[in-house]
């Protein structure tokens, strides 16, 4: 489990990495979390492309993201899910609350 | 249904034996021959009933999680995950999506997961007794 950051003024992107459970939700929870708070974005990418598994848990960190994002009025993009991920997205109707795509450009 | 392969695992709540867990019964499954999304199905509804037992079942304890996985004739599976812990009061409002005990981090969509991802559900649990979560799946023939 991994998490790299990168910004601009207006975009936070955050590349996951490894399996995504309750045991790793955490860590990766508490990095955004502090990324969000220190750079305010308009927008937050999560690029999935490296994550192997991902559960419940995961739900639950997208969730709890977009939660802290509308405090601060921004918006949420998920992008390069695999077929795996996306099933598991698709359960939780999140596509109705941020966006789902590939990586712009 | 005729049995034809089996294991027990008792492993400890810890948080790190998520992925030992579903790693453990998806290494067993792979004498079938699964495709890569009936493995993901299996892997993931697995790691939902065990986290239950982590987050749920022994929330501020640790206690023992008792995995048994089998294989059918029909290329059929289950996985029965058990726990001693507290116990689900109402399974019914339990199971349903979106209801959660455990705060804003969960979106309560465990249960829903297993449901979905494999063909049978069974629940059984017993407030201060434990819970039994019994999943099971027939894979797809392969040529
Ligand atoms: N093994 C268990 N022991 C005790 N209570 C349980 C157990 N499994 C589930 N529950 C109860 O059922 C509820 C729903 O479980 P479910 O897995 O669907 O959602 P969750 O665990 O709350 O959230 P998520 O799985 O999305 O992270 C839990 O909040 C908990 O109250
Ligand atoms: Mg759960």
């Amino acid at each position: 489990m991994s998490v790299r950051t990168e910004s601009n003024e207006r975009v936070l992107t955050v590349y996951l990495d490894g399996e995504i459970d309750h045991h790793t939700a955490k860590g990766m929870r508490e990095v955004i979390d502090k990324s969000i708070n220190e750079l305010m974005p308009e927008v937050l990418v999560l690029d999935f492309k490296d994550v192997t598994f991902m559960d419940s848990s995961g739900i639950g960190l997208v969730m709890g993201r977009y939660k802290e994002l509308k405090k601060c009025g921004g918006e949420l993009h998920i992008i390069n899910t695999t077929p795996h991920i996306t099933k598991v997205m698709k359960l939780s109707g999140i596509e109705r609350l941020a966006k789902l795509g590939k990586a712009e450009k | 249904m005729k049995s034809l392969n089996k294991f027990n695992l008792t492993v400890t709540s810890n948080s790190a034996n998520e992925s030992f867990i579903r790693s453990a019964v998806s290494a067993f499954i792979a004498q079938l021959d699964p495709t890569i999304e009936e493995l993901s199905d299996i892997k993931t509804a697995v790691s939902e009933a065990a986290t239950n037992c982590i987050v749920h079942a022994y929330k501020d304890t640790i206690g023992k999680i008792f995995i048994t996985c089998e294989i059918f004739e029909n290329r059929t599976i289950t996985v029965k995950v058990r726990d001693r812990g507290c116990g689900i009061e109402n399974i019914k409002q339990a199971m349903e999506p979106l209801f959660t005990t455990g705060g804003s981090e969960r979106a309560g969509l465990g249960f829903a997961v297993m449901e979905s991802f494999m063909d049978k559900l069974y629940v059984k649990s017993k407030v201060g007794v434990g819970t039994t979560v019994l999943l099971k799946k027939k894979l797809s023939v392969r040529i």
